[in-house]
């Protein structure tokens, strides 16, 4: 089946009156057969009908055998970083979400966990910096918010070697364009907030694997540390990503033409699309990838400037996350990437004049009159009072 | 961050009206009088960084700030962070105040999630737990002569119903440098205060009683210390086990009756007591609200009544408690409490199976050990019921 038709057709579970959307069950508990024989369902932290539909189908999109769906994003990273223990290390990216990045710096250290960043788009890097300790490798390509690329087939063959596990985190382009798994990651991890549901309506995450084990001990992790999602919640998932095909093939439509405009501008200092890219990242990019997605970013070489940008849109939104059907726009070293310590923000955090814009379904002509417009407003309009600017980093999120 | 539900009420009000009016205000732009549900993930922003309170749901949310705000009033504190279940605020919890090398001290009876996460997870991450009796201050302040960070106490303990006296508790702990949380699910802050009697914080699995109506997993903890407060904000959203905003506004409107249908699960348990204990086929009865309970004094002090979970055993042992679980037809076999419906349910295979069979056995949780979450049927059905189901 293609991906687009199980997009609209996902397992339709066991609902007695055959309803087409699948019942929301809003429960916490559930009745046992006996007092020492349990049923498929005995408590929703565990497990619940309406969120294993969910993890069926993300399963099924990923081309993998299993899923457990989270409460966030964050809470799915959270549960594959539990692969590592005490005393192991975890090599990411250098150029990732800022969550991420707070999580694997302030959070897991204090856990025994060690964490060290590579420049993932260099697989002879990757393989260097290995060590006996490494555990997981995460991955994210493209990246947040630079859109590097990293090879996943060559990292998948270098961390297997070494008895490394593969996490690739594919929020930014969805199952519809990227099937890490069947390029040899042992784990896909999901931000589903983002194009999975595409509404805005939902905070979701989720993590899918082809291993039976590794899958076990996720679903251990999310059991015993309680992070699974909510029934309403998997509910939005599951209706969102009816439309997940469509809408990323408007996105990725729409996202190159507006590229494609943002490269000619001469405001414009540099664009940071998978399709622009440099011809080697391109050609890994074209391999793996059956789409640019809809992620773009773009320096102007002025923070002042990009600032104005950002607030000079009319239809695109300032907003953090990306995906959804409504385009969005912001600065990532103040909004996404807030989060990034100060002490690792020298290596780690977006240049200050980037610019990210998440393109949505709307026609891609307004969007395009509406950033020239921006572009043409911020460029002529005097400086802002100094104090706008103050508390952008004061609500990482 | 600004609070856009924030009442101000002149008086002190009760418990009942809290439950009712705290943490929300008609909606400004219609005057609904429920809160909204935000079910979105992120908010508009007028300039860069220039936002109204919320920026991104997984950080902050009206709906669930509501509910926050609600149920520390209910607790008598300031602060309050809600989870995606009571096991993830243990983990918030555990997270951001330990840390590899540090040492927990808790309950030996805790609820079987809790011993799961302290033994199978963060022993992974170099943070030491040990089970202590509680309930003897001897022993207690043995275990806390080890530097201790965090003294975990649960109270009454699901399943036994051992007491701890949670204000000489907290003493020895701040004399040893601990903070104190009181896992205070099985009573509510309608039967029992932990932070007037000395805690630190207060741990929720709101799935029980909070919310009471079976309908959703949730958690939440409570301070009345910014600092803490602002840690747990801090780690919640950096590992991001939140609460959706439909469960919170489900826990809204249940909360609602919490103090009403405390007080009923609490008569409706005692005369289900009195019952059991006049029964002949009863080996072992333990309710915190009657008199022959060994700790019946100690409840009477920290606790406005006996709350709705008690524990029995019938003579024939493991195999008799499960015939008796099998042949109840009102009583709903299953894996919670708190809820309206009375609930029975086996902890040595169900709630407490993560527990290890020789630390179950050593704090009294039996192959034969019963445990009822007395609802808000009427008393008289569930007798009948169990009488039924006894005399078989």
């Amino acid at each position: 089946m293609k991906t687009s038709t199980r997009c609209v057709h996902p397992a339709s579970g066991r609902d007695p009156f055959g309803a087409v959307s699948p019942p929301i069950y809003q429960t916490a508990t559930f009745r046992q057969p006996s007092a020492v024989e349990f049923g498929e369902y005995d408590y929703s932290r565990t497990a619940n009908p309406t969120r294993a539909l969910v993890e069926e189908q993300i399963a099924a999109l990923e081309g993998g055998r299993h899923a457990c769906a989270f409460a966030s994003g964050m809470a799915a990273i959270t549960a594959a970083a539990r692969l590592a223990r005490a005393g192991e290390e975890i090599l990411a990216g250098d150029d990732l979400y800022g969550g991420t990045i707070r999580l694997l710096s302030q959070v897991a250290p204090r856990q025994g966990i060690s964490v060290r960043w590579v420049d993932t788009t260099d697989a002879q890097a990757v393989e260097a910096a290995i060590s006996p300790a490494t555990r997981l490798l995460l991955v994210e390509t493209p990246t947040n918010p630079l859109l590097r690329i990293a090879d996943l087939a060559r990292l998948a063959g270098i961390v297997r070697r070494r008895g490394v596990l593969l996490a690739v985190d594919n929020s930014f382009l969805s199952p519809c364009l990227q099937q890490p798994l069947a390029l040899g990651a042992d784990l896909v991890i999901h931000s589903a907030t983002k194009f999975l549901g595409g509404h805005g309506d939902v905070c979701a995450g989720a993590v899918a694997t082809n291993d039976p084990e590794l899958h076990g001990r996720l679903a251990f992790h999310l059991n015993a540390e309680g992070t699974g999602l909510a029934p309403f919640d998997s509910w939005l998932l599951l209706r969102g990503m009816k439309t997940l095909a469509l809408r990323v093939e408007r996105q990725c439509a729409s996202a190159s033409r507006i590229a494609e405009l943002l490269a000619g501008h001469p405001m414009v200092r540099e664009v940071f699309f998978p399709a622009l890219a440099a011809p080697a990242a391109r050609e890994v990019h074209e391999r793996q990838a059956s789409g640019p997605g809809a992620v773009i970013s773009f320096t102007t070489g002025d923070p002042e400037l990009s600032r104005r940008i950002v607030e000079a849109v009319r239809l695109f939104t300032i907003a953090v996350s990306f995906g959804s059907v409504g385009s969005s726009i912001s600065l990532p070293c103040r909004m996404s990437h807030a989060s990034i310590p100060e002490e690792l923000r020298g290596r780690l955090a977006p240049p200050a004049d980037l610019v990210r814009l998440s393109i949505g379904i709307e026609d891609v002509d307004d969007l395009l009159a509406d950033l020239e417009q921006a572009i043409v407003a911020a460029r002529s309009s005097p400086a802002p009072p100094a104090d706008t600017t103050v508390a952008v980093c004061g609500a990482p999120l | 961050m600004t609070i856009p539900f924030a009442v101000d009420l002149d008086v002190d009000p009760s418990l009942a009206t809290l439950a009712i009016h705290a943490g929300t205000a008609p909606d400004p732009a219609t005057g609904a009088l429920l809160t909204p549900i935000y079910q979105s993930t992120t908010y508009v922003q007028d300039a860069v960084g220039a936002h109204k309170g919320y920026t991104y749901s997984r950080s902050g949310n009206p709906t669930v700030t509501a509910l926050e705000r609600r149920l520390a009033a209910l607790e008598g504190a300031e602060h309050a962070t809600c989870y995606s279940t009571g096991l993830a605020a243990t983990t918030a919890l555990a997270l951001a105040l330990l840390q590899a090398g540090d040492r927990i001290v808790l309950s030996d009876v805790v609820y079987g999630g809790t011993v799961r996460l302290f033994q199978q997870v963060l022993a992974r991450f170099g943070v030491e737990a040990e089970f202590v009796d509680t309930a003897d201050p001897a022993r207690l302040e043995a275990a806390l002569r080890r530097p201790t960070r965090l003294l975990f106490l649960e109270t009454p303990a699901n399943p036994t119903l051992k007491l701890t006296d949670i204000a000489l508790a907290a003493e020895l702990a701040h004399a040893a440098g601990a903070l104190v949380v009181v896992d205070n699910t099985l009573l509510t802050p309608v039967l029992q205060l932990p932070l007037e009697l000395g805690a630190d914080l207060v741990l929720h699995s709101t799935t029980k009683f909070i919310e009471g109506h079976n309908a959703t997993v949730g958690g939440a903890l409570i301070t009345r210390d910014a600092d803490l407060h602002e840690r747990l904000a801090f780690l919640r959203n950096a590992i991001g086990a939140i609460q959706s905003p439909f469960n919170a506004w489900l826990t809204l409107q249940g909360v609602k009756t919490l103090p009403l249908r405390m007080e009923r699960h609490s008569e409706n348990a005692l005369r289900v007591a009195r019952f059991l204990e006049s029964h002949p086929r009863l080996t072992r009865l333990l309710y915190p609200g009657l008199e022959s309970f060994p700790q019946h004094e100690l409840a009477r002090r920290q606790q406005r009544s006996g709350g709705a979970l008690l524990a029995f055993e019938v003579e024939g042992g493991e195999e008799a408690g499960v015939r008796v679980m099998n042949r109840v037809r009102l009583c709903a076999l299953a894996e919670n409490l708190g809820a309206a419906e009375t609930l029975i349910t086996h902890p040595a295979s169900m709630t407490h199976a993560a527990v290890p069979p020789e630390q179950r056995l050593v704090t009294g949780i039996t192959g034969g050990l019963v445990r009822l979450s007395v609802g808000l049927e009427n008393p008289d059905d569930v007798i009948d019921d169990l009488r039924r189901a006894l005399e078989a």
